[in-house]
């Protein structure tokens, strides 16, 4: 006789990080997992297939990734938790529909374990060039939340954070991951059940007649009615008012484009995470984000040994991006270095938010991880 | 009708949304009340029964209907609606689109969900193009017809979309037009209260695009011409239920067999033991 795991798997694992993430979803009450095949994200479906029949939730392996979008769309109308894993050309099929879980204020889960592109590109190898489609990859205008861990510990705890913000804010929400994280094996602990903090999204009253499906609140979020609840849900794609009937002017236009942003932008304060390694008194602080973090703490504290004045930010929320914490560290450091595995993406946005009060640099590499030297070679050249 | 006169369908549509967006002499008007009337008769609390569509003239069904109502993207509400009823099989959830929408751009959503036998019920409006744009042709716009894009007379072999079905998986399907108003409606009903994944197409007229290029007159015109040419042949293997540009429409119910559902065939779990211990 088999044995049945229960969904909160307390306690110590070595684990890899996809298997992690998995893990965490399902800790937090995730039962619909939609997904294709993809490598580096394929073990998260794999252990979905396994785990979900043991907690009573669906796996299902979809023809496509616009398949699985909406699948998870539709699932989490139904109330039900639900989460997609892929990587560069799934997570471009996935692009659509992201859009329309943007539109409809669904809240769910895209892990996207990043491997090098474009187009089939390095499928076996790490990348963090999906960074910018991460935000702008979806045509139209809006805010998304998107979270990068760096080891396994952090899939799990960062899945449930994906879950957590987005239910409270009604959209489905980024886990830019990096096939280093998603295929590196580490302990990661899992706590009890009842210390796993949860949020689940916020219902209407009892049913009205004067129920209105975007009738946002003080906070911009409108409480959500699921389907089979009798509340007559209306949703749609198009631009829509308060009723979520089609509004085809540009005042309902505007209207909702400007709340549907305002719902990330003006509670920034809540959803932005960073942390910050030895900045204090730093000159030369790396700001890094995924598995380059885990090179740039090394390079850190190597250069700390050697004297020179090095500091870490690390982004935990690329998107909102943190505007004010790259200018605050701007006014505090001579430079900035930004290593990335991409061409320089996310520096663009440091370069932005510094207004010139600091020199920025570019760190690129493609296909591989920076190495600590790497990254330290650059510290030392700046602190000449 | 006075203000306060109430429409048998009234509790059952969308008031305030009225006047919809269809063309006079559309068929989807009637068409709708097929859906409607069938819901009502079925007996189904309406309370879990779902609408889901993609985009098109049919496709703005859903926003009319007073029930759960979704309307996603172009090709995708059979996904969107799988999503839902495997998220909570106690709902009774319809995908109602265009042939555009569910065979051209959502073509190979429809024949895995086929596959899969996932229970939710498809009724395809089959107008012979996509009307939403203007009347473009589509995958079962028929060889020679005449549309915006195919102005020299269309050289694309269509669907046979019952056949489609048929091998793709489906436990119902049948094909009626707008005209069988009684029948239609009873087809729907059965295909609400059928378990697994169910197919329906209706012909329907779009005087506006497509009726009006091929010199099909109006929509009144188009639906006698339905009920002139048309022949029930139920039963029939759907392979040979034809469907030519001029000639006679084979209408009917060609399947109605039970297999079991994607989760009907989800693994028992119950002979396993629950192990606690990490
Ligand atoms: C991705 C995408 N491509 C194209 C369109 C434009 N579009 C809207 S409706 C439609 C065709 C609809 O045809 P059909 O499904 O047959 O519905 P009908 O209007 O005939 O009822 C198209 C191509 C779109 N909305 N989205
Ligand atoms: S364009 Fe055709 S399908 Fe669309 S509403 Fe008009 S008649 Fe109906
Ligand atoms: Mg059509």
């Amino acid at each position: 006789m088999r044995n049945i795991k229960p969904a909160v798997l307390t306690g110590e694992h070595f684990m890899n990080g996809d298997y992690a993430c998995a893990e965490g979803a399902l800790a937090c009450g995730c039962r619909f997992f939609a997904g294709y095949p993809i490598t580096p994200a394929t073990e998260i479906s794999e252990k979905m297939s396994r785990r979900m029949p043991e907690v009573g939730g669906i796996f299902i392996q979809m023809e496509d990734e616009m398949a699985s979008m909406n699948a998870i769309l539709g699932a989490s109308w139904a109330g039900v938790k639900s989460m997609t894993a892929t990587s560069g050309p799934g997570f471009s099929l996935m692009m659509e529909n992201f859009g329309l879980g943007i539109m409809m204020e669904v809240p769910c889960v895209l892990v996207n374990i990043q491997r090098g592109g474009p187009s089939t590109g390095l499928p076996t190898l790490v990348g963090q060039q999906d960074m910018m489609q991460a935000r702008w990859g979806s045509h139209g205008d809006y805010e998304v939340i998107a979270l990068t861990p760096s080891s396994p510990q952090e899939m799990f705890d960062f899945t449930i954070k994906a879950f957590n913000l987005s239910e409270k804010y009604r959209l489905p929400v980024l886990l830019m991951s990096d096939e280093i994280v998603g295929h590196m094996t580490e302990k990661i602990v899992i706590p009890k059940e009842k210390d796993i903090k949860i949020v689940n999204r916020k219902k209407p009253e009892k049913y009205t007649d004067k129920y209105l499906m975007y009738k946002a609140d003080k906070d911009l979020v409108p409480p959500m009615a699921n389907a089979g609840e009798g509340y007559k849900v209306i949703t749609t794609g198009l631009t829509h008012d308060e009723k979520g009937y089609p509004a085809m002017n540009a005042e309902a236009q505007e209207k909702l484009i400007k709340r549907l942003c305002d719902k990330i932008l003006k509670n920034k304060a809540d959803i932005i995470e960073t942390q910050e390694r030895e900045t204090e008194d730093a000159e030369i602080i790396v700001v890094a984000y995924g598995s380059p973090a885990r090179s740039a703490l090394s390079a850190v504290k190597l250069a700390r040994k050697e004297g020179i004045k090095a500091g870490l930010l690390r982004l935990i929320t690329v998107w909102p991006f943190p505007d004010e914490k790259i200018l605050e560290v701007a006014n505090k450091a001579k430079t900035i270095i930004v290593p990335e595995i991409n061409r320089g993406q996310i520096v663009r946005e440091v370069e932005r938010c510094s207004h010139d009060k600091c020199h920025v640099i570019s760190l690129p590499k493609l296909g591989d991880i920076h190495t600590p030297y790497e990254i330290l070679k650059v510290i030392k050249e700046v602190n000449k | 009708m006075s203000m306060n006169e109430i429409h048998p369908m009234d509790k059952l549509i969308r008031a305030d949304r009225m006047p919809h967006i269809w063309c006079s002499g559309c068929g989807l008007g009637t068409n709708f009340t097929c859906y409607l009337t069938a819901m009502e008769k079925s007996g189904l609390d309406l309370d879990k029964c779902v609408i889901v569509s993609g985009i098109g003239c049919t496709g703005r069904i859903p926003g009319y209907t007073n029930i759960d109502s979704f309307h996603t993207t172009h090709g995708r509400a059979i996904p969107f609606a799988l999503g839902l009823k495997l998220a909570n099989p106690e709902l009774t959830v319809t995908v109602f689109s265009g042939d555009g929408d569910l065979f051209a751009i959502g073509g190979n959503h429809f024949i895995h969900a086929a596959r899969r036998n996932v229970d939710i019920n498809i009724i395809c409006v089959n107008n012979f193009n996509y009307g939403m744009t203007g009347g473009q042709f589509g995958p079962t716009t028929p060889l020679d017809a005449i549309t915006t894009t195919s102005p020299y007379g269309n050289y694309e072999h269509p669907f046979n979309l019952v056949d489609l079905a048929a091998a793709s998986g489906a436990v119902y399907v049948a094909r009626w037009t707008s005209i069988h108003v009684r029948r239609l409606t009873k087809s729907i009903q059965e295909a609400l209260l059928k378990k697994g994944f169910t197919f329906i197409e209706i012909i329907s007229p779009c005087p506006t695009n497509y009726g009006r290029r091929n010199k099909l007159g109006d929509g009144l015109d188009e639906m006698k011409y339905y009920r002139e040419h048309s022949i029930i042949k139920h039963g029939i293997n759907p392979k040979e239920a034809d469907l030519s540009f001029n000639g006679e429409i084979v209408v009917g119910k060609f399947v109605d067999i039970d297999k079991p559902t994607f989760l009907d065939n989800q693994p028992d779990m119950s002979q396993m033991s629950v192990n606690n211990k990490k």
